[in-house]
């Protein structure tokens, strides 16, 4: 029989009225990669907090090798050998590695001694693990596969037998992502154990021994992974069947919506974020843009939608030219037909102290449907709020709710549903999916689908590349600025990762 | 030699009006640093003399004085901590209190307690602290330039002026060197890698206030026990400002905050010692033209010649665990 690192009984969790963890059992193997999938808000993350000991559980027992254990502080899971390593590093950017990795585990009161003895043995565990980076480079300046790295250092450091990575690959790239794997199969082999929370299903399949599935905090099944299928899964964590990739019929392309004719974008800080690129996007096609992020591909979006002032460049929206190297006024592109629903809802798409009902037209708030003389008309936008509520399925269904209680899919719906529904000829959407659930993105898949069915141009940007290969008609790849690469909708993930990668396709079909 | 002398001068009151900024300066270094803006260094160097003019008028002692007013300096220090750290206020708005309560309280307590209209006693010899002289200084004082130089700008200061100097590499190695100043410079950026490496944020930061009011005390005693022989309402007159100007200026460096802090001085001396001196070319100028000069200067160099001052990331914002 093997034997459990960790058991969680009866774990139970509110915050306020919100129940995150109820009566949670688990148990996970020692020396396995141990799966934990559910959408967001499903509790997976609280329930891994309550691990580390940065939340306390209402109720329940915890047991760390067989003994239990009381786990109040972080403190108290490193002492147990337990370590994390979170979603959103917690590191300091201006730090070097080695101040990083010694933090809170420093030898010595005097810094010399502490870091002197951490170099050593970080050689050490570098060698081990094969975990290399230099030790003198500071935070801010490695790449992020480089930055987690460091956090899995960190853990290591301090004695870590049991690692909980929580959503490691968000911000990595597939290259990155598979080196993070094989990393994480070595750890397995010199005996750790870990624990990886992710809602990415095919990383679930292509490393884990065992995965359990939360739903609305509460633990709905464990299952041994090769016994089981990403359908199923997606089922469980959803409770309802899913469609993981939307059915599309062949786009019908008419004539060019949207030109972008080259176009440069610098940065606050001067540099070239976008260099030179030229692109078409015709009626009834959804192009996409892959990319990893960080390629331009933001700077971009902002440029076209009139946010970000460009170098040079301009954009023929119905072959009419707008030069975008001026003060391209967003609300122009607008009343021309281009709707943008942008990369971050929570700084440019939304105003989240305001109401849903308010926000459902915000940037539309001139139009003489919403008002009445000088003045708002607060019965028409609320019925109109109201409409879309219900043609979107936001939930909950509550005009007058405050934005920032719903949801991140609910939120993206609120964006999506303001956009789409100007009857826009033109729709560019940033991240369309980014931190929402299973079931929101299929919901939103099939709207964007719609959009192109009804003759619009649909351009999508996104880090995703199930999502750009799932959606899209056209595949364009940006690297550092530049768009080096055009594919059809099946070429293979492979392909489009060395391009990612800017690795040229003449050494990548070497 | 004239010049020579003038220039002298101009320097030694460069040191003994720099001295208070500085003390406030670190001051500031400290609790900015670990994440929490104090814009009532003002008030805590105000409690500060108070206390200590206060204390040694009536105990006859000006160690006494110092300690006295260390402690209420680190009580107030404490209040805002307890504001903004145990109850997660606004930084600004707690700091902006403790200066009202501090000017306020001690013009009240002063004329309860002594009759002179807010003012403390006048401090005999023995109840501040007095000049040190170095070994040597009056017999060195008539060698040309180094004579001058040492007897007038290093020896005969009084312990807190050395205090405040020594204070400036202290602050660096504590920083830079020490366990404790990597976990404050990092509670200052990244206050969660701090928590979810099994460190206390607020503890944290309460010991870095507790610096800062030991600093911000030292500063008042050196007003209302070195520079004036006794406590007067206002003393600090816009020097916690200044020093929080030249902390900007500085980059929330130590040695950078010494220079800041001394030109900032300079520029004071400056003023002083040119009222009624007709200048070249331009003649006489007004004296409020001249006293406004630090203040005019400190606008125009702030606005464009320190570059991009990038404060500590984590500054003013409460520590609340993500939900």
């Amino acid at each position: 029989m093997a034997q459990a690192a960790i058991e969680l009984i009866g774990i139970n969790k509110s915050f306020g009225a919100v129940r995150a963890n109820r009566d949670i059992n688990l148990e996970i193997v020692r020396g396995t990669i141990h799966g934990i999938v559910g959408e967001n808000g499903a509790g997976k993350s609280t329930l891994m907090s309550i691990l580390y000991g940065f939340y306390q559980a209402d109720s329940g027992e915890i047991r760390v090798g067989g003994q239990p254990a009381s786990i109040k502080s972080p403190n108290d899971a490193i002492a147990l050998g337990i370590g994390m390593v979170h979603q959103h590093f917690m590191l300091v950017d201006n730090f070097t590695v080695l101040e990083n990795v010694i933090l809170g585990a420093e030898s010595d009161a005097l810094l010399k001694k502490s870091i002197a003895k951490a170099r050593s043995e970080l050689e050490r565990l570098e060698r081990e693990y094969g975990l290399e980076v230099d030790p003198d480079a500071i935070i801010e300046e490695l790449p992020v596969g480089l930055q987690q790295r460091v956090e899995i250092l960190k853990a290591l450091y301090r004695g870590a037998e049991i690692l909980i990575l929580d959503e490691p690959t968000g911000v990595l790239t597939p290259a990155e992502a598979d080196h993070l794997f094989r990393i994480l199969k070595q750890l397995k082999e010199q005996g750790k154990t870990i624990v990886l929370i992710t809602h990415k299903l095919r990383e679930i399949m292509a490393i884990t021994d065992t995965v359990s599935v939360m739903r609305q905090g509460t633990m709905v099944a464990t299952r041994e992974t090769r016994k089981t299928t990403v359908e199923e899964l997606a089922e469980l964590m959803v409770g309802r069947r899913v469609l993981l990739r939307v059915e599309k019929g062949e786009a019908e392309a008419g004539g060019v919506k949207l030109a972008v004719k080259n176009l440069t974008v610098k940065d606050s800080r001067g540099v070239t974020m976008v260099d030179d690129i030229s692109f078409d996007v015709r009626a009834g096609e959804i192009v996409g843009i892959a990319g990893v992020a960080g390629n331009g591909q933001s700077e971009m979006l902002e440029a076209i939608s009139g946010i970000r002032r460009a170098v040079s460049g301009s954009v023929m929206l119905d072959g009419k030219p707008i030069d975008l190297t001026g003060a391209a006024d967003p609300g122009e592109l607008r009343d021309r037909g281009l709707a943008h629903v942008p990369e971050d809802r929570h700084h440019v798409g939304l105003v989240l102290a305001f109401e849903e009902n308010e926000n459902s037209i915000l940037g539309y708030h001139d139009d003489p449907r919403y008002l009445w003389g000088p003045f708002l008309n607060i019965d028409a936008i609320r019925d109109d709020a109201r409409d879309k509520i219900t043609k979107y399925d936001i939930r909950p269904a509550d005009c007058r709710l405050k934005t920032a209680n719903f949801s991140g899919g609910n939120q993206q719906k609120i964006v999506l549903a303001r956009e789409m529904e100007q009857d826009p000829g033109v729709l560019i959407v940033g991240q369309p999916t980014r931190g929402v659930d299973v079931g929101a993105i299929e919901f939103i898949h099939k709207r964007l689908i719609a959009m192109r069915d009804q003759g619009k141009a649909v351009l999508v940007v996104s880090v995703e590349l199930d999502e750009i290969r799932s959606l899209s008609d056209r595949i364009l790849v940006m690297f550092a600025g530049r768009i080096v690469g055009e594919r059809g909708p099946e070429a293979t993930e492979g392909e489009l990762g060395l391009l990612m990668a800017g690795v040229e396709h003449r050494e990548a079909a070497e | 030699m004239d010049l020579f002398n003038a220039v002298i001068q101009v320097l030694d009151s460069t040191i003994r009006l720099s001295v208070p900024l500085l003390l406030a300066c670190l001051a500031g270094l400290y609790s900015e640093r670990a994440g929490i803006f104090d814009i009532g260094l003002e008030g805590k160097m105000l409690v500060g003399a108070f206390a200590g003019a206060a204390a040694a008028s009536v105990f006859h002692s000006a160690y006494l004085g110092l300690g006295m007013a260390i402690l209420i300096s680190v009580a107030f220090a404490l209040v805002h901590g307890f504001a903004s750290i145990t109850h997660r206020g606004n930084q600004i708005v707690s700091g902006v209190a403790i200066n009202f309560i501090a000017a306020g309280s001690t013009i009240m307590l002063g004329q309860a307690w002594f009759q002179q209209g807010g003012r403390t006693p006048a401090l005999s010899s023995d109840e501040r602290f007095g000049a040190i002289i170095w070994p040597g200084a009056d017999a060195l004082r008539s060698v040309p330039i180094l004579g001058p130089i040492y007897s007038e700008l290093i020896s005969g200061h009084s312990v807190l002026v050395y205090v405040a100097f020594l204070a400036v590499p202290f602050t660096w190695w504590v920083l830079f060197r020490t366990r404790f100043g990597l976990r404050m410079r990092a509670v200052g950026e990244n206050p969660a890698a701090v928590d979810t490496a099994g460190i206390s944020v607020a503890w944290l930061r309460y010991r870095a206030l507790i610096c800062t009011g030991v600093l911000t005390g030292i500063a008042g005693a050196y007003l209302s026990m070195v520079q004036n022989g006794g406590f007067v309402k206002d003393m600090t007159a816009g020097k916690g400002y200044i020093a929080l100007a030249a902390l900007i200026f500085a980059k929330w460096k130590p040695v950078n905050a010494m220079f800041a802090c001394l030109l900032f001085g300079f520029l004071d001396a400056l003023s002083i010692r040119l009222q009624g001196t007709p200048l070249p070319l331009i003649g006489k100028v007004p004296v409020q033209l001249m006293q406004a000069l630090p203040y005019i200067l400190t606008v125009i160099l702030l606005a464009g010649f320190i570059g991009k001052a990038i404060p500590p990331r984590a500054g003013g914002v409460p520590y609340v665990k993500e939900r």
